[in-house]
């Protein structure tokens, strides 16, 4: 076929390079809109959410839900949520998705408990903490090198590791829950430096961490690069395969700091922890704003969900609604949130695409 | 121009155009079709066949032109409304759905049913019956299509034609995916259906084929017919390569510098083959030097760079750059010796499109500008507003999406991209595939210019004139095997045609 077929045929108008991009609107409303169709804009439409949810707790409950206390239980209830979502993000902007890392949070919770229970009696307390992050990560790496080398689906490969996870940490329990009680393991993680619980602080430094990783490092480019044209990445020298890998295992070693915060907030190791997790994390993501198809998402975005999430469950409980209402308007605002980016996503692609 | 002949003219056309986002695609062509005749079009690649098919099955609406079906004046609106008139048409690539059986298929869209239910007894009945009729009695009706040959694909599709009430099918070069006993079958078909009445409209780029079904032949060049009702057997070869190729503009090549007579050989080819692509090839380019590979599309051409660049992996042979081996089936291994590759779908095989340009110039060496594993965009930036000055790519905004870009500029990016990453052997597939005629100018200088500059460059294109314009030495290449090389400057465009259509023949 010709060149002029084929610029036809796909439908791709090219925009000649000599006259500006065309503006949307004219003037200061054209930019802001530009603006909000951006990264940064999608980033302050979920604040204002955020925010309005905010508002709407302190108007119909008051104290009760504006205590410091009950910021703190809102922000911890999403740590676990919150740090497996950076992982999440990573393998979701490659492209991927992971349906294992609730399952994953589970079995290394259950090994890293029991390692330590098993070890003799003087076992370093950080050996749980060291377990939890291999188990995770070789979960990862196995769910990647499948999807990479073994060329299987990423749905159908977590899949797998989703059920095979949870049946292992079962069958490695026998389906009974590991006490931990351990002084040093307690005295760390347990604690709360600056009145504000370890697990906050973990992850707050997640998050950082990861924003840094997508924005400032070559793995970010790589993640992005791959996501955003999976042949391109490949036809210019990038190892695709090898990278995908590293996501796949990231997210696993997420999942594995999930199942330690886990041990740390409810003492015990159990193959129950983490049911349903990769649910409830890939909802806040995609809420977030970062895109299924890949190439395209933000950090912030997941952690905003995550908090929007956190928020809502709180409200809901303050209200002393049923948890299965409280489910059903969680798909409601799953399916709003998604049309409500659409909206935006479609506004900002006609500027960058 | 037009012999008419109103007895039995079923199709007329007469002056049709049409232009895309102001590029004239078709720019005044004429046909006349007569019931049960098999009429050839020709054309090279770009000539407009396509277009033309697409307006007479109803997926374009021409700018301007009469189209009469039967004596009447038409306007084809849609593809529904194409079949209902009787045009059907079978497409290049089949589009047959891979998981309905071949009975679901031929009645997709017109299924027969009662009150919804669809009556699959009867709908396999008439299958099997238009299956006979073709010559394929074997075939099950309830078999699943994607378990078929693209043979037998075709016979679906072919069927599918027939179930509605049709008087012309048009097809575009049916021949491309069969292999020579399939073809004898297709002839066989289409002959039978020439006798039953029913005109076809054959494309094709093997002019053998076409001396042995056609009746008569209308050519097409620049979006013009140059030549219509031909009768075939009284139009020798020679003349129909000449309409095919007579141009009214040529394209400007910048001067070919010489190479110099003791460069090296930078690139080594040595008894490549990929089974089932290409048969076992060899040849070297000398740094400066610039080596086109010409064929039809589906000769090899593409899957030959494809192996050379390690996207996909050779069967035999070894690839050197400046006497080093490269590891087979590695990209990243290749563009660690210095080649890099310009591939062929710019949009899905080059660029993010939705990624800033400098993104997309510095995507195989933005480690490169880092600092361990910490990005430096501020000076990959500085670079790609650099290579953009140079290669003349205004605005040279390196923040902008890659996706606004035109064509060409599309194209500076890929040669950005291993300009900054400084390779020693470039393998540029269809370099030009929808850049407009301006800016194909900048391109073939800038090809040249790096040429020059000591780079050693394998350049493949569908246009021959193309290859012939920007390289020094030619591979013919016909199913996956060379014919010949030769010196740019000692053939011309009807000599490679001429071996290429005797060599795939068969």
């Amino acid at each position: 076929m010709s060149g002029v077929e084929t610029a036809a045929a796909d439908g791709n108008q090219p925009v000649s390079p000599l006259e500006p991009a065309p503006e949307k609107s004219g003037g200061a409303l054209g930019w802001v809109r530009s603006y909000l169709g951006g990264a940064a804009g999608r980033n302050i439409g979920l604040f204002v959410v955020l925010i309005i949810i905010f508002i709407i707790g302190a108007v119909t409950i008051g104290e009760n839900f504006l205590s410091p206390a009950n910021a703190l239980t809102i922000v911890r209830f999403a740590t676990v949520t919150g740090v497996v979502s950076i992982g999440m993000t990573f393998v979701i902007i490659l492209g991927g998705i992971d349906l294992s890392v609730g399952s994953v949070v589970g079995l290394s919770s259950v090994v890293a408990t029991m390692a330590f229970v098993q070890a003799p009696a003087q076992a370093f307390w950080p050996l749980i903490v060291v377990v939890a992050l291999l188990v995770g990560t070789l979960a990862g790496v196995i769910n990647g090198l499948l999807i990479a080398y073994g060329n299987v689906v990423a749905f159908m490969t977590t899949l797998a590791m989703l059920i095979a996870a949870r049946g292992l940490a079962e069958v490695l329990s026998g389906k009974r829950t590991q006490i931990l009680s351990v002084r040093g393991f307690n005295d760390v993680i347990g604690s709360s430096p600056l009145g504000i619980p370890m697990i906050v602080w973990i992850f707050a430094l997640v998050a950082v961490l990861g924003w840094v990783l997508l924005n400032r490092t070559t793995f970010g480019r790589r993640t992005v690069a791959i996501g955003g044209n999976r042949e391109a990445a490949r036809l210019a020298g990038i190892n695709v395969k090898r990278h995908t890998v590293w996501v796949y295992a990231l997210a696993g070693l997420t999942a594995g700091i999930g199942g330690i915060m886990f041990i740390s907030r409810t003492t015990v190791g159990t193959s129950t922890h983490g049911t349903l997790l990769e649910l409830d994390v890939i909802a806040a993501v995609v809420v977030g704003g970062t895109l299924l198809i890949g190439g395209r998402g933000s950090i912030v975005g997941s952690v905003l969900g995550v908090l929007i999430f956190s928020l809502l469950i709180n409200l809901f409980t303050k209200y002393n609604l049923d948890p299965s209402i409280q489910a059903l308007f969680k798909g409601f605002i799953i399916v709003g949130a998604v049309l409500l980016q659409q909206r935006f996503g479609a506004r900002g692609s006609t500027r960058s695409a | 121009m037009i012999k008419v002949d109103h007895k039995g003219t079923l199709l007329e056309v007469r002056g049709l155009t049409k232009a895309f986002s102001g590029v004239r695609a078709l720019k005044g062509v004429d046909l006349s079709i007569r019931a049960g005749e098999v009429h050839c079009v020709l054309g090279q690649n770009g000539a407009g066949k396509s277009t033309l098919i697409k307006i007479l099955s109803g997926a374009y609406r021409p700018d301007d032109g009469d189209i009469t079906w039967q004596g009447e004046s038409v306007s084809i609106d849609s593809p529904t409304h194409a079949l209902g008139l009787g045009i059907a048409t079978m497409y290049q690539e089949l589009d047959v759905v891979d998981g309905l059986t071949i009975a679901e298929n031929i009645y997709l869209g017109h299924e027969n049913a009662t009150a919804g239910l669809l009556n699959r007894r009867d709908a396999a009945k008439k299958t099997s019956e238009l299956l006979a009729r073709l010559g394929h009695a074997n075939l099950n009706p309830n078999r699943e299509v994607g378990t078929l040959s693209p043979a037998n694909k075709q016979i679906v599709s072919m069927a599918r034609a027939l179930s509605r009430d049709i008087k012309l099918i048009i097809m575009d070069e049916p021949s491309a995916v069969l292999d020579s006993e399939e073809v004898k079958n297709l002839f066989r078909v289409v002959k039978q259906l020439s006798d039953s009445g029913i005109a076809v409209i054959y494309i094709s780029h093997r002019l053998a084929e076409i001396r042995e079904i056609g009746d008569r032949i209308t050519v097409i060049k620049d979006g013009r017919t140059t030549a219509t009702g031909l009768e075939v057997k009284d139009t020798p070869t020679p003349a129909l390569i000449k309409l095919m190729t007579g141009r009214d503009i040529d394209n400007e090549f910048p001067p070919a510098t010489p190479v110099a007579k003791d460069a090296a050989d930078m690139l080594v080819v040595d008894d490549l083959s990929v089974r089932g692509e290409f048969s076992p090839l060899s040849f070297s380019v000398k740094a400066g030097e610039i080596v086109g590979l010409a064929g039809l599309v589906g000769s090899g051409r593409s899957e030959i760079l494809e192996a050379i660049y390690g996207a996909r992996k050779a069967t035999t042979g070894t690839v050197s750059v400046n006497g080093e081996r490269v590891r087979n089936g590695s990209v990243a291994d290749a563009v660690r010796h210095g080649i890099g590759l310009s591939p062929e779908e710019r949009k899905s095989q080059g660029l993010i499109l939705a990624e800033p340009i400098f993104k997309n110039v510095t995507l195989s060496t933005f480690a490169r500008f880092a600092s361990g594993p910490f990005l430096r965009e501020n000076g990959e930036r500085a670079s790609a507003r650099q290579q953009l000055e140079d290669l003349e790519l205004r605005p040279a905004d390196p923040d902008r999406a890659a996706g606004t870009l035109s064509g060409g500029n599309q194209q500076k990016i890929l040669l950005a991209r291993w300009l900054v990453h400084g390779v020693s052997v470039l393998l540029l597939d269809e370099p030009t595939r929808g850049v407009d005629v301006g800016a194909r100018a900048e391109i073939y200088s800038l090809i040249r210019g790096l040429a020059a500059a000591g780079t050693a460059i394998v350049v493949v294109s569908s246009e021959i004139e193309e290859v012939l314009g920007l390289a020094d030495r030619v591979l013919v290449i016909a199913d996956g095997e060379v014919l010949r090389t030769v010196k740019a400057s000692e053939i011309d465009e009807s000599g490679v045609l001429d071996l290429v259509m005797k060599g795939s023949a068969a």
